[in-house]
């Protein structure tokens, strides 16, 4: 346990640069596989590796590559998607502000096997930082011969560029982001047909987390087999946990699959237990859109067991009594957190963001907005709460892409844990308004 | 919602001549080569930050109007992108716009506290901009920072765990920057080199 493959190099000064990067071990997996692997290999490897996206949905990751459509006399492509935006999320941005060459690493690899001679990052706009410090290191990368024709004096050629959003939460869904690379709005497309086959410019496209790809060097460098022995079962490798809320150590974390909540929680070298001494009382484990689950379900399965950092052991028992592990953005909220409010609070992020294309989750969003709105200020009544699920209801499952069933998630799943807050909150009007911000938090510091 | 966005803006053409300066083109055409030909329109996000940085600090329909002629597509083409955007502005907005996160991580930090400082010193309220024409506020949805909340960004450059002390500083320290007109991050432009 406690093996790391993508932070293991971080903390070294200037690893950002080139040649501190290349000088340890940087690049050595694109000299690999040019120059000794055919494509499928490194297919095979990927597939044998057991990566799944790491962007939320734990696709498995060769999986999705053999679906890419090699038939059509077609460009292929390759997107890395780095429009990082899901609530309580932020490790794209710190492995790519660290690590820009490990990413360019593993695309080149990707691009490699993937046949593509084009391949580009598509981050959000609010990382503007990031495109300096991106397109350094890819001028780097061209002037060392590791990008651009004939790389290390093969036939394979890679383009490499990075295209900034501007501000759109659904940009992340990768249709809608293959439409914002087109220069349109950010409207999800209706899927089939699949990138893989029909996606950027028409072309076959491959759209890949910045994590998934960082980890590509890797399993080029040390194979599929070895990359599966680290982590549990199906969960395999390591994941950056971004870790935020009232916590003492919030940040991102390198964990091996398969340790325990509990662990991640309270141990010093990771989150460092709740702030100010108070209880845990909820987590929201894989950004905002995943189930919410109090103290007793994160921490144990409803059979009692220990609850593990693994994709299968954080979803057991459903969305009765289970979560995801998601885009790993865990959200920790202690005692005092009032959850009606968080509910409203990402209702509205949910509503501000959807694109508007289907009635469902357009005006679904906003209606549980208002209704959230009115619990919370103290203005709701009873069938307000179960109003509230049968909405949530009604827009998962209707809309083109997962927006919809993000927003319905964490509503049902809050009344579903803790409805007795939102009865509170009806019941006690007078009291609820008189609560500043819903939640009694104090300033880390007041230098 | 976009339909009185774009009857609004439409309503602001002036009909004034605008290009970018030569350098600026240059790195124009440079950012449109990154895409296959005729795939030009792929270039216009990138191209609208450096319109708004480089051309008056927000997209007027005249602007917006040159770029549709500068990447060849129609203009409803431009104004259908700009108004979906959170980040390009369709109105005049401060030197600074400041931006603070008003999402779940940020809130539970002491998000909204923040906002309600800012608004109080600067005597707006969200979406205003200071009779001076230094500061305009907004909130804004996650900006993925969540670790070090409560933050802000302002004009893209990001402040973390903010406290009112901090905010003083930092608020003192950029009207100074303002009379001294200097620039503390790169614009759009310059990170394309």
């Amino acid at each position: 346990m406690g093996r790391k493959i993508l932070l293991e190099n971080s903390d070294i000064p200037n690893i950002k640069s080139f040649d501190v990067f290349r000088a340890h071990g940087g690049y050595v997996s694109v000299e690999k596989a040019l120059k000794t692997m055919a494509p499928d290999e490194i297919i095979e490897e990927v597939k044998k590796s057991g990566l799944r996206g790491r962007g939320g949905a734990g696709f498995p990751t060769g999986l999705k590559w053999t679906f890419l459509d090699r038939k059509s006399n077609k460009p292929r492509y390759l997107v890395c998607n780095g429009d990082e935006s899901e609530p309580g999320t932020f490790k794209d941005r710190y492995l790519m502000e660290k690590l820009p060459h490990l990413l360019i690493e593993g695309m080149i690899c990707s691009s490699f096997a993937l046949g593509v001679n084009t391949a580009y990052i598509y981050i959000r706009g609010e990382f503007k930082y990031l495109l300096g410090i991106l397109n350094q290191a890819i001028n780097e990368a061209y002037k060392n011969g590791f990008l651009g024709k004939n790389i290390l004096g093969t036939n394979f050629s890679l383009d490499m560029y990075v295209h900034p959003g501007a501000g759109a939460y659904i940009c992340g869904e990768e249709t809608a982001l293959l439409e914002s690379l087109e220069g349109n709005r950010g409207n999800p497309r209706i899927k089939p047909p699949f990138p893989a086959v029909v996606g950027l410019y028409d072309c076959p496209t491959v759209v890949n987390n910045v994590e998934t790809l960082a980890n590509v060097g890797y399993i080029v460098n040390f194979g599929g087999d070895a990359y599966a022995s680290i982590g549990l079962g199906k969960s395999t490798g390591t994941k950056l946990i971004s870790a935020c809320g009232n916590i003492n150590n919030p940040g991102v974390y390198e964990i091996e699959l398969g340790m325990s909540v509990e662990d991640f929680i309270y141990k010093e070298e990771f989150c460092g237990g709740i702030k100010d001494k108070l209880e845990l009382k909820a987590v929201v484990p894989g950004g905002s859109s995943v189930p919410i689950v109090p103290k007793e379900l994160i921490l144990f399965t409803a059979s009692g067991e220990k609850r593990l950092m693994t994709y299968e052991s954080l979803a057991e028992g459903g969305f009765e009594s289970g979560t995801m592990l998601g885009s790993g953005g865990f959200i920790v909220y202690d005692q005092n957190a009032c959850i009606v409010r968080n509910t409203w609070n990402f209702s509205r992020f949910y509503h501000h963001e959807s694109c508007g294309q289907c009635s469902p989750c357009r005006e679904g969003t906003g209606w549980m907005e208002k209704i959230l709105w009115r619990i919370e200020h103290g203005h709701g009544n009873m069938k307000d709460i179960d109003l509230l699920i049968s909405i949530a209801d009604k827009i998962e499952g209707n809309t083109i892409c997962p927006l919809g069933d993000a927003a319905a998630w964490p509503v049902a799943s809050a009344i579903r844990h803790f409805r007795e807050d939102f009865i509170f909150h009806v019941q006690y009007p007078e009291i609820v308004k008189n609560i500043k911000h819903g939640a009694l938090y104090k300033y880390d510091n007041q230098d | 919602m976009s339909g009185q966005k774009i009857n609004h803006i439409l309503h602001q053409k002036q009909n004034i001549p605008i290009c970018f300066s030569e350098a600026i083109l240059q790195k124009v055409h440079k950012i449109i080569a990154h895409y296959p030909e005729g795939k030009q329109k792929s270039a216009l996000l990138p191209i609208l930050h450096i319109a708004q940085e480089e051309l008056g600090g927000y997209l007027n329909v005249d602007v917006m109007d040159y770029i549709a002629d500068l990447l060849k597509i129609q203009p409803i083409e431009v104004y259908e992108v700009a108004t979906f955007y959170s980040q390009y502005y369709l109105d005049k907005v401060g030197k600074y716009v400041i931006e603070v996160c008003r999402t779940g991580p940020c809130a539970i930090c002491g998000g909204e506290d923040i906002q309600e400082y800012l608004e109080g010193k600067l005597h707006i309220k969200d979406g205003e901009t200071t009779a001076d024409g230094l500061f305009t506020l907004k909130t804004v949805e996650c900006l993925g920072a969540c670790g070090f909340a409560p933050v802000m960004q302002i004009n893209t450059e990001f402040y973390e765990h903010l406290t009112p002390a901090k905010i003083d500083i930092i608020l003192e320290d950029l009207r100074l920057n303002a009379t001294n007109d200097k620039h503390s991050d790169k614009t759009w432009a310059e990170k394309y080199s």
